[in-house]
């Protein structure tokens, strides 16, 4: 059976779609309106409300939680303060990537880890001979994501202390009307923005506390659809949409390795051993054979194509997760995992892999479009990630 | 003469009919022979009491393998497969564990009992489909015999070769682990859940002579991994009509191909003249000749009851008399005025339109198997139940309920030989089984078919009422089965060909055996 999230009280009376989209095995709001449009534009104008509960959120405690974390994830854990949040996959044996996500230090020997899909066995597995309590919270700790140039505003209003301070991928300790709330500034929109975790009882008090703050700045909740634009443009990977994870993958060829993924930045290869170190000290010094790229889709031409059989361009009103072949010079180089439309960038963009040799930005690659019913090909440009990095995100 | 056919097929059971089928979609004028008022073998339907239909003997299916359909194109000669989504295993505590037709039902329910199980839950399922993915291409060819040097063999060879090579290390590792481990072993490197590990060693043991925890078993785990329905393996289903529904829908398809199908016609003999096949004699005494004669019966009963010895090299008599076909399972079929109400979920709900397994530990089916293997039928046996008036309406009235009900251990050989006493016993523990779980059964019981190894084998012919016509066992798999030197479905008689379950690669409602004969056999007729 699907489950409400600890929100879902809220959610449903607002859902006009009376459509649910399918989240590990919660009901999530594709979008609240009847398009997401709105909804997208609050994310890059207000603020936008986000119910993230579905994700997997473990804690792991204990003398020897760092130890662990430091030997799953490919980014050094040692140097994780207290209060500071990373961004990091993580990899089996072979360097593939299984899973992303965040690590939390909320204390000393206290983190949290969030994940797309299931990651206990895997934790356990790693944690043989290791002091380290793992538990799985996912049910108990309900999230929202505040996200947009008004969310640090809102957020202030009601917090205590205030969070004006927050750095970007740092969390603090507040009261929001009067419940214990931690709010880190994280997400997955690219954009100013906050991730607020609180204990599931407190779910609707919190939410009811954000949207009364938030109403005269324009808060809005938002769905998956309007999200889904946004991680694009930020230049954001989904796993199950832009990667297969190396648990679930069943040839060899549906995985990718950090490096395959634009994540080459997470990947500490200084550290102590981790899983998947040999094989990506390997792949660093012979160079990874795929890249994760952006791709720009050139409008003229794209426009003309539609002009030949007589029609405005027409494209796709949700983000298209769905593979769409790349071609260079009549061969296939790669295939793009995620096309949208930008609204804010005036652009079609898409996140694509694509063979190492024909990554370079400033490439130019044909992308493949159905136009009336003919599969044709238009010109796309390689530009670096992310396509939209405002600097509200970390002032 | 109007008594001669180009070919004779003994046995109208799935085997059989395919078999004609696809010789007579070659053109030839086949006959298929049947000693029963009905086609089927051990897949029939039967009013056993009136308004139910029973699914007799064979209940569900999987491994009918899709060349088959697509070939006979049996869909439109009536072939429905519905979809049984679920399995449920109520426990003694009074709890359940069931995996539903959603992944995140299934994980959720799962990890009621274990967190871990629910996520090893996952990955043994991709393992064991990678696995089957490796072992599949063996169903639709004939075994290549290691030890021959002809070009076919080790054409074949070469061909798994292949296949095996393109394996991972780990999964190649993975299957030689599969092929020499016991189903209970097995499960123990994935799961900590009991009930869990119970209900899918089940599938390791069915048909067999063999418990969780013999060596062995973790193939026929992996043999029923092999089912595949619309390209997803692992699925299984219940035809509409019940098994009998297939057998008909083969048997419509061999006969608009023009084969002809005698019902009523025991065969009594197999007529050799100059070592070559020529016919049979059916048990009237009429004699029907054909030019090449196919047995779909088990291989003991084929050669050791229909064929005189002396036609037979003796080291050939001896290793179909080794041959391992001994009968472990029974079927308790019951009509009943309503639904049986399962404390552990209590109502009506899916659980009725699944399977309902009574399997709640390894310990569990070990010890049913201990029983067993001292020549008593088990105490608490392990129960395999469907409710196919929940899948299909017509199977009994409205309102009123079908449940077939596999049940194992019931040796052939009992103690003491069975007698009607000793089958009703085993009723009765089934019964009183399945009424610890759902306490209202016994009251809803309009009436009971037992069938037990030696009714088995009366009814369908399957000797000591073995359902796989041999046990699924390593040493009588693939180029083993049923005997080293004759697994290419040839006889050491001439014309004289073996086209059942007996044969590679053996048992379940598969047809493969039938086929790859019937295969072999076009390319060989002169």
């Amino acid at each position: 059976m699907l489950k409400g999230t600890p929100f879902h009280p809220r959610t449903s009376a607002l859902n006009e779609t009376h459509s649910w989209r399918r989240w590990s095995g919660y009901l999530a709001a594709g979008s609240y309106e009847l398009t997401h449009e709105r909804e997208y534009w609050a994310i890059r104008n207000s603020a936008a409300l986000f119910d993230v509960s579905p994700l997997f959120k473990y804690h792991l405690s204990g003398p020897d939680a760092e130890t662990l974390l430091n030997r799953v994830v490919t980014r050094d854990i040692r140097r994780l303060a207290v209060g500071q949040v990373y961004y990091t996959p993580w990899c089996d044996s072979h360097g593939k990537v299984i899973d992303d996500g965040t690590v939390s230090r909320l204390d000393a020997q206290r983190f949290r880890l969030t994940s797309a899909e299931p990651n206990y066995r895997w934790l356990c597995l790693n944690a043989v001979g290791l002091n380290v309590h793992i538990e799985d919270v996912s049910e108990q700790i309900a999230a929202l994501a505040l996200q947009g140039p008004k969310s640090r505003l809102i957020l202030d209003s009601i917090s205590s202390p205030p969070i004006t301070n927050l750095k970007y991928f740092r969390l603090a300790h507040t009261r929001i009307a009067g419940l214990p709330v931690t709010v880190s500034r994280t997400g997955y929109t690219g954009d100013l923005g906050y991730e607020l975790w609180c204990e599931a009882r407190d779910a609707v008090a919190l939410w009811d506390a954000l949207m009364e703050a938030g109403h005269d700045h324009g808060i809005t909740p938002a769905g998956i659809l309007a999200l889904d634009v946004a991680r694009v443009e930020a230049g954001l990977l989904l796993l199950d949409v832009d990667y297969v994870s190396a648990h679930k993958a069943v040839i060899e060829a549906q995985k990718s390795s950090p490096f395959e993924l634009n994540l080459g930045w997470t990947v500490n290869l200084d550290k102590p051993n981790f899983v998947g170190k040999k094989a990506l000290l390997e792949e660093k010094a012979r160079g990874p054979a795929w890249r994760f790229v952006g791709l720009e889709i050139e409008w003229p031409s794209l426009e003309r194509l539609f002009l030949e059989e007589g029609l405005p361009p027409q494209l796709p009103n949700v983000t298209v997760r769905a593979s769409v072949p790349i071609s260079s010079m009549g061969r296939q180089v790669g295939y793009a995992s995620s096309s949208t439309w930008s609204p804010l960038l005036k652009k079609y963009i898409a996140l694509a892999h694509v063979e190492a040799a024909h990554a370079q930005p400033g490439n130019l690659l044909m992308y493949e479009i159905m136009v009336q019913h003919k599969h044709r090909y238009t010109p796309a440009r390689v530009v670096e990630l992310p396509f939209f990095n405002p600097e509200r995100k970390k002032a | 003469m109007p008594n001669t056919y180009d070919a004779l097929i003994i046995g109208g059971g799935h085997n059989g009919l395919v078999h004609a089928a696809y010789l007579a979609r070659a053109g030839k004028k086949v006959v298929v022979l049947e000693k029963r008022h009905l086609v089927g073998g051990a897949a029939v339907t039967e009013e056993i009491y009136p308004g139910f239909k029973f699914t007799e003997f064979s209940y569900v299916v999987s491994l009918l393998r899709p060349e088959i359909i697509r070939d006979l194109q049996l869909p439109k000669h009536g072939l429905t497969i519905l979809p049984l989504p679920s399995t449920f295993t109520p426990l003694p505590n009074g709890d359940y564990l069931a995996t539903w037709d959603d992944h995140d039902k299934t994980r959720r329910e799962i990890a009621r009992h274990s967190l871990k199980d629910a996520e090893a839950y996952d990955e043994y399922s991709r393992q064991m489909a990678r696995m089957a993915m490796a072992v599949k291409p063996i169903l639709g060819m004939i075994p290549p015999d290691p030890t021959a040097l002809s070009p076919k063999d080790l054409f074949g060879l070469a061909k798994l070769g292949g296949h095996a090579a393109s394996l991972s290390e780990k999964d190649f590792y993975n299957l030689a682990k599969l092929m020499t481990m016991s189903a209970a072993d097995l499960l123990d490197e994935w799961f900590e859940t009991e009930a869990l590990k119970g209900t899918k060693s089940a599938s390791g043991i069915i048909g067999t002579f063999l418990g969780p925890r013999s060596p062995g078993t973790a193939y026929v785990l992996l043999h029923h991994y092999m089912g595949e329905i619309d390209g997803v393996f692992r699925a299984w289903g219940f035809a509409k009509g019940g098994t009998g529904g297939i057998s008909n829908a083969i048997a419509n398809a061999a006969r608009a191909l023009g084969a002809e199908i005698r019902l009523n016609a025991p065969v009594a003999q197999i007529i050799v003249k100059n070592g070559r096949a020529v016919g049979v004699a059916l048990e009237s005494g009429e004699e029907i000749y054909a030019k090449y004669v196919s047995s779909s019966l088990d291989p003991k009963r084929t050669f050791l009851k229909l064929t005189d010895p002396k036609h037979l090299p003796a080291d050939f008599v001896e290793a179909i008399r080794r041959y391992k076909i001994r009968g472990s399972s029974g079927k308790v079929n019951l009509a009943l005025s309503g639904l049986p109400n399962f404390t552990a979920l209590p109502g009506e709900g899916a659980l009725h339109r699944g399977a309902i397994s009574i399997s709640p530990s390894v310990d569990y089916l070990e010890r049913a198997y201990d029983d067993a293997k001292y020549g008593r039928f088990s105490r608490r046996p392990y129960i395999d139940c469907i409710i196919p008036s929940m899948i299909d309406p017509d199977m009994a009235p409205p309102g009123q309920h079908v449940m077939s009900c596999f049940v194992q251990y019931a040796p052939f050989a009992h103690e003491g030989g069975w007698d009607d006493a000793k089958r009703e016993a085993f009723g009765d523990a089934v019964v009183d089984t399945l009424a610890e779980y759902a306490p209202n059964l016994k009251s809803l019981i309009l009436y009971r078919q037992v069938l037990v190894p030696p009714d088995i084998e009366r009814i369908t012919g399957l000797t000591e009422g073995n359902i796989f016509a041999g046990e699924l066992a390593l040493h009588q798999l693939f180029f083993l089965r049923p005997v080293p030197g004759y697994t290419n479905y040839r006889t050491p008689i001439a014309n004289l060909w073996q086209c059942g379950s007996g044969t590679h690669p053996g048992g379940g409602i598969m047809g493969a055996s039938g086929r790859l004969a019937a295969l072999e056999l076009l390319k060989d007729w002169k």
